[in-house]
């Protein structure tokens, strides 16, 4: 064999050609079969068949290799361009118009018609074949499957549908309805034949904007027309422009514009078949078109689509199942036997492409893979939520993300959004984006971000013993933090419920990194997302990063005061939720204990009101105004009921209570603490308030307390508690400065958060503590109820 | 590198099988057959515990003079089985499994695939390409 130098129209000519003869895909041809129909096609004598045959030598071989088979047309040029028939010509002859083949059943001048027509026996195949597909395939403009079999039938009837046939609109028309029998199963050997006769129309006329091709749709040419001009794009004007003038030509136009697209796109696929990005890249209606035949399967875009009803809807564009399940492995990139919309589409463009004859890549293209990169950017999903992994996720990526597949990209607004949704959703994380986005949607005034504002009330003993300064008036030890806090709980009334695991969980945060209060704060669904992983703090609340150093203890001669501060301060804050300050709820009978009981007793009120105050300060700081007068109300409260001594301060103290002190449960407080007897209430208030009841209730059983614990061991006791109550009063009474200062100045906010962080914390250490004393106190007590049952039975002898 | 890597289904018919094109294939495929009597009895001999106990790593089946035979097998009771020429010193225990490890999640992914079949011959590029970069490169 000389050695053949083909054009580029020629080349890409021969290789439809070769393609479509090439049913077995074995890349040689036997002489039989559609070589034959071909070289039939070509008109030629049969002599000159045969003459051309020897020639390429695949008499010699048997078999039409690439080679052979390239000469052999090459040689049907030259013979139908009525050169004679010389080897030498082969490379001689220049200019030579790719050859012709006109396969008619009829007789028919124009070649489309042949083409079309000769593929008769697989009209019916056709028919059947084309329903299908354009129910898959959108139809950008419409019935095209009516029209395509319309005209198919026509074609097959008329074998000629002459205005069909006029070969000015064939070239485009054929590639578009050509194209749309690609979307019949290509595999089939039904298709083949019509693959033939496609792309002999395209080296036809390059531009002709005729349509009357489009009345065979039958032609599924497999391989791309060699005309790029049509096929260019399916927004090229000029095949728009061909498509236009197809239009009126006939129904077909529909079909051929619908086959457009995919003919554009495989149009480009060859055209750069070197670099697999950009011939597989995918239009925009192609992907519009994919989009609309996910939602039939699946509504929601972010959604996945299972491998049973993917496998039938892939089985529908009738290839081989091996090539399905190729394809298959290809798009379904994390291998979870599901798809989403990507990898949908990817699976889908495959199909297309392999309908239409390209045959499958090893690996997948680079622009079909689904975007990854978003999911590194995103922080999300998990998307599939997080669930993959950035790399397998399937999660489609904002418009930043794939350079790779710019066309993806911007043909996709809404996608990407949903797919940055879906991303999210699959990433399982709130992404980075949203996170950031609402970083920048500071609202300060926001009331949620109020909510960032702990305004948890400072246990630390510089607080509480604050407060018990403040009720006692002996001095302003109000630090900088207690008044911040303290300006705090009136901003945050509204907000009991969430500022309360808010307060909490946002010391937690501060307390995890300051710098996270702005974001946190600006962030109302951050808060969201902190508010809901701090919940998850708050069980570790104490082991937050770093908490600020706990204040200064306060004073011991403060220490019950400052305990029963704590108390008060639990039972002021009412309605809040978890604050066990409840604690004071009927369910503390008073029960006429001996001796022994007081003690136990006295610490377990103590702890009780400790507990109690912890808790109510700790967790949710709402710092309100009530709060304050409450916690000043139970530093008076701490202070003076601790120590008998101070008994008459106690009631001084409760009297200024009451009269700061708005709540029920401070008046009860302060009565009980007049009495003294608040310990008692309070190991009936701690076992309650452990469940964190209701604070109001706590006030009326205290006054039922009873004196028979000594003081002394009050005392210690309240000691300690007062330290923490001390604490947390100081930090409740530094709450209500807080919101004037903070609502003024951010970075007082920011300051008065951490205040507040490290205040829960120190809180939360506390409350810890008294939950040890509480525990204590508890078994004290069932022992000496214990005694206490053993010893009636004998009082009873 | 293996030289014969083989998948055989539950019922024992082999799903995969693929040799080193050198000798006598057919040798390679009797040895694997051969080997599913030492692979039940591995299997029978673990299963008193709970199949879950049971390690999917079956270790070496049995040597010969040229090869050696490992086994795998999955908690679906597919195995896997691999003859590997003896004069490849250099493989060691972990190798080989690594080497089953990644046949395995070949045939996970193989599985996934609503397009196929279980039970059917793989016809996976995917799964050809990786088991051709275990076996041994011959000229």
């Amino acid at each position: 064999m000389e050695g053949l130098t083909l054009s580029e129209a020629e080349q890409r000519y021969y290789c439809d050609l070769f393609s479509y003869c090439d049913t077995e895909s074995t890349k040689k041809v036997a002489s039989n079969g559609r070589v034959l129909e071909l070289f039939r096609a070509a008109q030629l004598p049969n002599d000159v068949v045969m003459q051309i045959m020897e020639l390429c030598g695949a008499t010699r071989l048997g078999y039409f290799g690439r080679s052979q088979f390239y000469i052999a047309l090459k040689l049907v040029a030259v013979a139908q361009s009525g050169l004679p028939l010389r080897v030498e010509s082969l490379n001689t002859v220049k200019d030579l118009p790719l050859p012709r083949f006109v396969m008619s059943k009829n007789e028919q001048e124009s070649r489309h018609t042949a083409l079309y027509s000769s593929d008769a026996d697989n009209p019916a195949s056709y028919s059947g074949v084309i329903p299908p597909p354009p129910g898959r395939i959108q139809v950008k403009k419409g019935s095209v499957s009516h029209d395509a079999v319309q005209q198919r039938t026509s074609a097959d009837q008329q074998e000629s549908t002459s205005p069909v046939v006029s070969p000015q609109q064939s070239p485009p028309t054929s590639p578009h309805t050509w194209r749309k029998h690609n979307r019949h199963p290509s595999g089939g050997n039904n298709e083949r034949p019509l693959a033939g006769p496609g792309p002999f129309w395209a080296p036809f006329s390059e531009a002709q904007p005729g349509s009357s091709a489009s009345s065979d749709p039958i032609w599924s040419g497999h391989s791309p027309p060699p005309h790029q001009e049509n096929w260019v794009s399916f927004a090229d004007t000029p095949p728009t422009s061909a498509l236009l003038a197809m239009h009126p030509a006939s129904v077909q136009d529909q079909t051929t514009v619908r086959t457009v697209a995919s003919a554009a796109t495989t149009n480009e696929i060859r055209r750069q078949s070197s670099s697999y990005d950009d011939p597989w890249k995918i239009t925009d209606e192609q992907r519009q078109y994919y989009v609309n035949q996910f939602k039939t399967i699946q509504p929601d875009l972010n959604g996945f689509i299972p491998g049973s009803a993917a496998k039938e809807f892939f089985t529908k564009s009738k290839l081989p199942i091996l090539e399905l399940s190729h394809i298959w492995e290809l798009s379904d990139f994390d291998k979870d036997g599901a798809l989403t919309l990507d990898e949908f589409c990817a699976a889908f463009h495959l199909v297309v492409a392999r309908k239409n004859g390209y045959d499958l890549p090893e690996k997948l293209p680079e622009s079909l893979m689904p975007k990854l990169i978003d999911l590194e950017d995103s922080t999300e999903v998990g998307e599939q939520t997080g669930e993959v992994g950035y790399s397998s996720s399937p999660a489609e990526a904002p418009p930043s993300k794939s350079p790779s597949m710019p066309s993806l990209n911007q043909t996709w607004p809404e996608l990407n959004q949903s797919s940055e949704q879906w991303e999210t959703f699959s990433e399982r994380s709130s992404s980075s984006q949203t996170l950031t986005q609402f970083d920048s949607n500071i609202a300060p005034a926001d009331p949620d971000t109020a909510i960032v504002h702990p305004v948890p009330i400072r246990m630390t003993p510089s607080k509480i013993h604050m407060q018990e300064m403040e009720l006692k008036r002996t001095g302003s030890d109000h630090a900088n933090p207690t008044s911040p806090l303290l300006v705090k709980p009136p901003d945050l009334p509204e907000e009991n419920k969430m500022s309360s695991s808010v307060k909490f969980t946002s010391g937690n945060t501060v307390t995890d990194g300051y710098s996270s209060s702005d974001s946190y704060a600006s962030d109302p669904e951050q808060i969201g997302n902190t508010v809901t992983r701090q919940r998850s703090h708050s069980g570790t609340s104490p082991d937050n990063t770093a908490p600020p150093p706990p204040p200064p203890r306060p004073h011991p001669s403060h220490s019950r005061s400052s305990s029963l501060d704590m108390n008060r301060s639990f039972s002021v804050t009412p309605g809040q939720q978890q604050t066990g300050v409840v604690a004071y709820p009927p369910a503390v009978p008073p029960r006429p204990q001996p001796s022994q009981g007081p003690g136990p007793h006295v610490h377990r009120p103590v702890d009780a009101e400790g507990l109690i105050a912890h808790t109510s300060t700790s967790p949710q700081q709402i710092p309100e105004q009530p709060n304050f007068a409450d916690f000043s109300q139970f530093e008076a409260f701490a202070v003076s009921g601790v120590n008998k001594e101070e008994e008459d301060e106690i009631e001084t103290h409760s009297e200024v209570l009451q009269v700061e002190k708005p709540s029920d449960s401070a008046s009860s407080l302060r009565v009980a603490k007049a009495d003294g007897r608040v310990e008692d209430k309070a190991p009936a208030n701690v076992p309650t308030s452990a469940g964190k009841g209701t604070t109001p209730l706590a006030p009326p059983p205290k006054p039922i307390r009873r004196r028979l614990k000594s003081e002394d061991e009050l005392r210690p006791e309240a000691e300690e508690h007062a330290q923490k109550t001390g604490v947390i009063a100081a930090v409740l009474a530094s709450q209500p400065s807080i919101p004037r200062s903070v609502g003024k100045d951010k970075k007082a906010i920011q300051a008065s958060i951490r205040r507040n962080k490290e205040t829960n914390t120190v809180l939360a250490r506390l409350n810890s503590e008294l939950q040890q004393q509480l525990k204590d106190v508890l078994e004290e007590r069932i022992s000496l109820e214990v005694q206490l049952e053993q010893l009636r039975p004998f009082s009873h002898l | 590198m293996a030289v014969c890597i083989a998948v055989i289904a539950k019922e024992n018919y082999p799903l995969y099988i693929r040799s080193v094109p050198t000798e006598n294939e057919l040798k390679f495929h009797y040895t694997v057959h051969t080997s599913l009597d030492v692979v039940d009895e591995k299997i029978s001999a673990m299963g008193k515990a709970l199949v879950d106990q049971r390690e999917l790593y079956l270790g070496l089946l049995y040597p010969t003079e040229d090869y050696k035979v490992y086994g795998y097998v999955t908690n679906s009771k597919v195995k896997f089985v691999m003859v590997v020429d003896s004069s490849n010193t250099a493989l060691r225990d972990n190798e080989i499994r690594s080497m089953f490890r990644k046949l395995h999640n070949s045939y996970t992914d193989i599985m996934c695939n609503p397009f196929y079949n279980p039970g059917d011959r793989i016809n996976s590029r995917a799964f050809d390409n990786m088991v051709n970069s275990m076996m041994m490169q011959v000229c």
